[in-house]
């Protein structure tokens, strides 16, 4: 695994756990970060141990937004010739299930990052939020995207606007966030899940992943094609044919992801 | 540091004292944010195990002071600024609270009272939903305590009549954990905090919480979060000390981890 300085990893089983860790200054996302992150996200990615990656902040929150001393001063032609947003394209590229562990503040940038998973835990003392427009700017790494992909204009308009807080009971509410879990509990909870899901066959699990991520996109139609085009591969893996075979003869499946 | 309230900590009994007994301890800004700045130091304080608010002088807190309430005032807007963040951080403190009601808790007073985790009441003491008197209603949570404390009707009851509430009336209607004589109240109140504070304080911030969630959830959630509940409470260290003493035939001696 590369050197990160802003981020800490490990792998428990099956499971890459990728920590923000600036605990100081509440995870606060620079850029050095992001693109250890998003390195972190593709080399796990392609690493055949490794089922699920979990995303998590050290410290006393997720990530409490971006580093504003490192932007401040910056303008338009600098941020478009350093492409400063570029790399989350790429966080939308991960095939394996990503799952983002969220305790304390998930602001701005933080915020995005974890509405760039695929599934988000909260503890019940999360907090969520854009307030990019507090400070006369606006979410520029997918917030508005994902946001209203999420939970509809007319919602997404009000929180991006107003700037204020969500509690993790309105995130819950609002359909962003999947569980709401003890404080003391987020982790151990969100790894169990991770577990069950890594044992799951790991094609079925990515291909579902791309479809579901194409109805998002797609018509229904072209979703629809998609999907049925991705269930006829998986009839070229092992995995359909022990998945099947076991449930013929009644047994538990062995799956190895091929 | 503070200026409206005293706060002091003894013996792993944080003190919240209402200060401005010229005036019966009535709310002023400044007193709602020193209390909601006192509750956070005293949940972020490692060394407190139970905290006590109570009243200095004759009162415990008469509620809003009405010498700041004016014709233009937003009363809505005074909800949202000052009560609700005192409130809000008295719902999620996570350690016991004794409200100790040395004399009368009325209006905002009340519903302070009503938002803390027991009552102790001197005998001399009186509870009264005032708002009433002044074509208000009971605010500061008041409405959302007291029929969880007394049921619907009797809160109805007492929210509309305005009626003093004695001491004893209080014990009866289930407002008071105890009444307490004048000569033993001191004595009496730092013995129940004391006891509250060498409990397993983590299990206790549980019970609260999980008691407090039995009301927003259905049986098959709660049953859920009972397991969370449980499962963190199994992880402490004053649940393995409790397994231990059992064992050991001794008293526990709890540290509130």
């Amino acid at each position: 695994m590369a050197e990160f300085a802003n981020i800490r990893t490990h792998i428990d089983e099956n499971i890459a756990v990728i920590e923000l860790h600036r605990p100081d200054v509440l995870n606060a996302l620079n850029r050095k970060m992001v693109t250890e992150i998003v390195t972190a996200m593709e080399i796990y990615d392609r690493d055949e141990q490794v089922r699920v990656i979990v995303l998590t902040g050290s410290g006393r929150a997720f990530a409490a937004g971006a580093d504003i001393d490192e932007m401040a001063n910056d303008d338009s032609i600098t941020l478009e010739l350093l492409n400063q947003f570029a790399e989350w394209d790429r966080l939308a590229l991960i095939k394996k299930p990503t799952i983002a562990a969220v305790h304390g503040f998930a602001l701005g940038g933080g915020f995005e990052l974890a509405l760039s998973c695929d599934l988000l835990f909260a503890a019940d003392t999360a907090e969520f939020g854009f307030p990019e427009v507090n400070i006369g700017v606006m979410p520029g790494a997918g917030g508005t995207q994902r946001l209203t992909k999420l939970i509809g204009k007319t919602k997404a308009l009000e929180w991006l606007w107003t700037g204020e807080r969500m509690s993790a009971k309105e995130a819950y509410e609002l359909g962003i966030v999947n569980r709401v879990i003890a404080p003391e509990l987020l982790y151990e909870e969100t790894m169990r899940f991770a577990k069950k899901l890594a044992k799951q066959p790991p094609l079925s699990v990515r291909l579902i992943k791309e479809a579901v991520n194409k109805a998002v996109d797609y018509s229904l139609y072209e979703g629809m094609q998609f999907e049925r085009k991705n269930f006829y591969l998986l009839f070229s893996s092992e995995d359909q044919k022990e998945g099947m075979a076991a449930f013929i003869e009644k047994r538990k499946p062995r799956f190895q992801g091929r | 540091m503070y200026e409206t309230i005293h706060y002091e900590v003894r013996d792993r009994v944080a003190w919240l004292t209402l200060n401005r007994p010229d005036k019966l301890n009535a709310f002023t800004e400044q007193m709602n944010k020193e209390i909601t700045k006192a509750l956070k130091q005293a949940a972020n304080d490692e060394n407190v195990r139970c905290l006590v608010i109570t009243g200095a002088g004759r009162a415990f807190c008469s509620g809003e002071d009405l010498g700041g309430v004016t014709e233009e005032m937003d009363h809505g807007e005074v909800l949202r600024t000052r009560y609700a963040p005192m409130m809000k951080a008295l719902y999620h403190f996570e350690k016991p609270v004794v409200a100790a009601v040395n004399g009368v808790a009325a209006g905002a007073g009340m519903s302070l009272a009503l938002a803390c985790d027991f009552r102790l009441v001197s005998e001399k003491a009186s509870f009264v939903e005032a708002f009433i008197h002044v074509g208000l209603i009971p605010d500061a949570g008041n409405l959302y305590y007291l029929p969880r404390l007394v049921g619907h009707a009797k809160a109805l009851e007492l929210a509309v009549l305005g009626e003093k509430i004695s001491a004893q009336k209080a014990t009866e209607l289930g407002l008071a954990t105890a009444v307490i004589p004048k000569q033993s109240w001191e004595e009496e109140v730092q013995r129940f905090a004391g006891r509250l504070a060498n409990m397993p304080t983590k299990a206790i911030g549980l019970i609260k919480r999980y008691l407090r969630e039995s009301w927003h959830c259905t049986f098959e959630d709660y049953l859920e979060k009972e397991a969370y509940g449980q499962r963190i409470a199994g992880l402490t260290e004053d649940h393995r000390e409790g397994i231990r003493a059992f064992f050991e035939k001794r008293s526990p001696s709890f540290q509130g981890k």
